[in-house]
């Protein structure tokens, strides 16, 4: 079942077209990736989920327009309020809900160990690594209990064997859960791992240039053959990327 | 402490292992601290005061051995025993001082925390605002004082005003911009959750204003006192300001020392203890700082 539809969603900063007929959807269940490359408008077009930003086009939520309060929505860099603890941290969402800091507490407790965060449940967040802090800001976004994940490049700000080792965490953790989950990266690789199929914008103004299923079964990282087959399907999505921005055209380059 | 009462993550992560290895070693219990911060902070200290005892000293030699009278250079020594000998004038003159200090810098904070946050969430005011504040701060406190005082009297009342002229300015800036100094991705986080401006406020903007805070704070406590001073010099019934001005008019020198070092000490105890509340009030800084400072082994 259909959850997210946009069709031909629209924005433009002044004379500035970011996004030009943006139209995707992600079904229940669904891991759906926003690929493009940097400056393309991807975080723009969670700006206009989120509500933050008005644009023009149609964006419906099970069939109905698009209103408040379906995403939980987690940001670039992990967005861990440095004077709240941990546990304090994981709460927010709920606590903005309405909810009593005990009972959120409760409610979150048991999940640290899901998270590999036992114990740290009391630590400030400038004591914990890069990797647990985005586990902590994945553990706040989930807990919300929303329709819909919201991923902007989480694992954006890591090094390379974080990363990795964290794509393949959020990877097992999503098997189990299934959340409905729309992932914005520029990591082809992350893309193809994480995703059941791929939405491949073009630079700006961005538009969808392919939608790539990725039909592989999961975990991926388990054989060698599936990892040929990520390959090819990576090989074909870098294509596409790098034909739709040529060096040749340095106008459609970084944003700013 | 934290670290010592809460239970080890340490042990925790190498007793069941974690989903992802790269977390092990991030955090280590902070070591035995407490003796050797406290010896560390000594250390620290100690040219400071060796410096300020070297100063002390050449000063005594100068004017015992230069032959100047003590009623125009006395030397320390005869400062500190005229201070005790006189210690109860001098006490009944310091007390209106902190009394002075205390309630103008509350009036002060008050004030600030209060337009600080009207200026937040009304930009416009601040336009409007923000020139007139700035020029606060041109007014000369010697000409000021006495014209204070003139309008409301030897009470306490002008006291607090002028006390509050001085640190008003310095503290709703401090505010202001921490408010500014919010990060947006939490602010948009928790717009994205649901937070009105209110909440937001409430939940980023006051606690990232904190360390901005502290820092007022801690420049404007050095204020108040001068602040507090003054206004008595102008005219008050009693206070260390009134008291350094009638022992200045009887040749005593060594008492207007006396009173100044007692406000030298009224205002490093003031601004001891804004360190001290920042302290307890911002734990995570501390955390910070030490994980910081501890060496990551074993992270890749």
């Amino acid at each position: 079942m259909t959850r997210l539809e946009l069709r031909d969603v629209r924005k433009n900063f002044g004379p500035l077209e970011v996004l030009a007929d943006i139209s995707l959807h992600v079904a229940t269940g669904e891991f759906v990736s926003i690929l493009g490359p940097s400056g393309a408008g991807k975080s723009t077009l969670f700006q206009l989920l989120t509500g933050a930003i008005q644009g023009e086009g149609e964006m419906r939520f099970d069939g109905a327009p698009l209103d408040g309060a379906r995403f939980a929505f987690m940001p670039q860099r992990d967005a861990l309020m440095p004077w709240r603890r941990v546990i304090d941290n994981a709460t927010l969402g709920l606590e903005v809900q309405g909810m009593k800091r005990r009972a959120a507490r409760q409610r979150v407790a048991p999940l640290f160990a899901e998270f590999g965060l036992a114990g740290f449940e009391r630590a400030w967040p400038t004591e914990l690594s890069g990797g647990m802090r985005q586990r902590a800001a994945l553990l706040r976004t989930v807990v919300q209990q929303r329709d819909m994940l919201l991923l902007d490049e989480p694992f954006g700000a890591l090094d390379a064997l974080t990363r990795a080792a964290m794509q393949r965490w959020l990877e097992r953790m999503w098997q189990s859960h299934r959340w409905t989950a729309l992932l914005i990266t520029h990591d082809v690789r992350e893309a193809v791992l994480l995703s059941d199929r791929i939405y491949v914008l073009s630079a700006r103004p961005a538009r969808v240039v392919s939608e790539v299923a990725v039909p592989l079964p999961r975990p991926r990282t388990e054989s060698a053959e599936l990892a040929r087959e990520a390959a090819a399907i990576e090989a074909g999505i870098l294509d596409t990327l790098l034909a739709a921005d040529p060096i040749s055209r340095p106008s459609d380059g970084e944003m700013k | 402490m934290r670290g010592r009462d809460a239970p080890s993550p340490i042990s925790q992560e190498r007793g069941e292992p974690s989903a992802i290895g790269e977390s092990r070693g991030a955090v280590q219990s902070p070591p035995l601290r407490g003796r050797s911060a406290l010896t560390s902070a000594l250390a620290k200290l100690a040219p400071a005061a060796l410096a300020f005892a070297l100063l002390l000293i050449a000063w005594e030699l100068y004017a015992r051995l230069g032959g100047i009278a003590p009623t125009v250079l006395p030397a320390p020594s005869r400062v500190l025993t005229q201070a005790w000998e006189n210690r109860a004038a001098l006490a009944d003159n310091t007390l209106p001082t902190i009394r002075a200090t205390l309630a103008g810098f509350a009036c002060s904070l008050l004030a600030a925390f209060i337009l600080s946050a009207l200026v937040d969430f009304l930009p416009r005011l601040r336009r409007a605002m923000f020139p007139l504040l700035i020029a606060s701060q041109t007014l000369p406190l010697v000409a000021i004082a006495p014209l204070v005082v003139l309008w409301f009297g030897f009470g306490l009342l002008p006291k607090i005003l002028l006390v509050a002229l001085v640190t008003f300015f310095p503290m709703i800036v401090a505010l202001v911009e921490g408010y500014a100094a919010t990060s947006t991705e939490i602010s948009q986080m928790l717009a994205a959750m649901g937070a009105g401006r209110w909440r937001i406020f409430w939940l980023a903007r006051l606690p990232s204003a904190l360390p901005y805070f502290f820092a007022g704070l801690r420049i404007s406590i050095t204020y108040a006192v001068v602040g507090a001073i003054f206004a008595e010099y102008a005219g008050a019934a009693k206070g260390l300001g009134i008291y350094m001005l009638s022992a200045k008019n009887n040749f005593r020198p060594d008492l207007v020392l006396a009173a100044v070092a007692v406000s030298s000490a009224l205002t490093l105890a003031l601004f001891g203890l804004a360190v001290l509340v920042q302290h307890f009030a911002m734990p995570w800084e501390r955390a910070g700082r030490d994980s910081k400072v501890e060496p990551s082994e074993g992270r890749p």
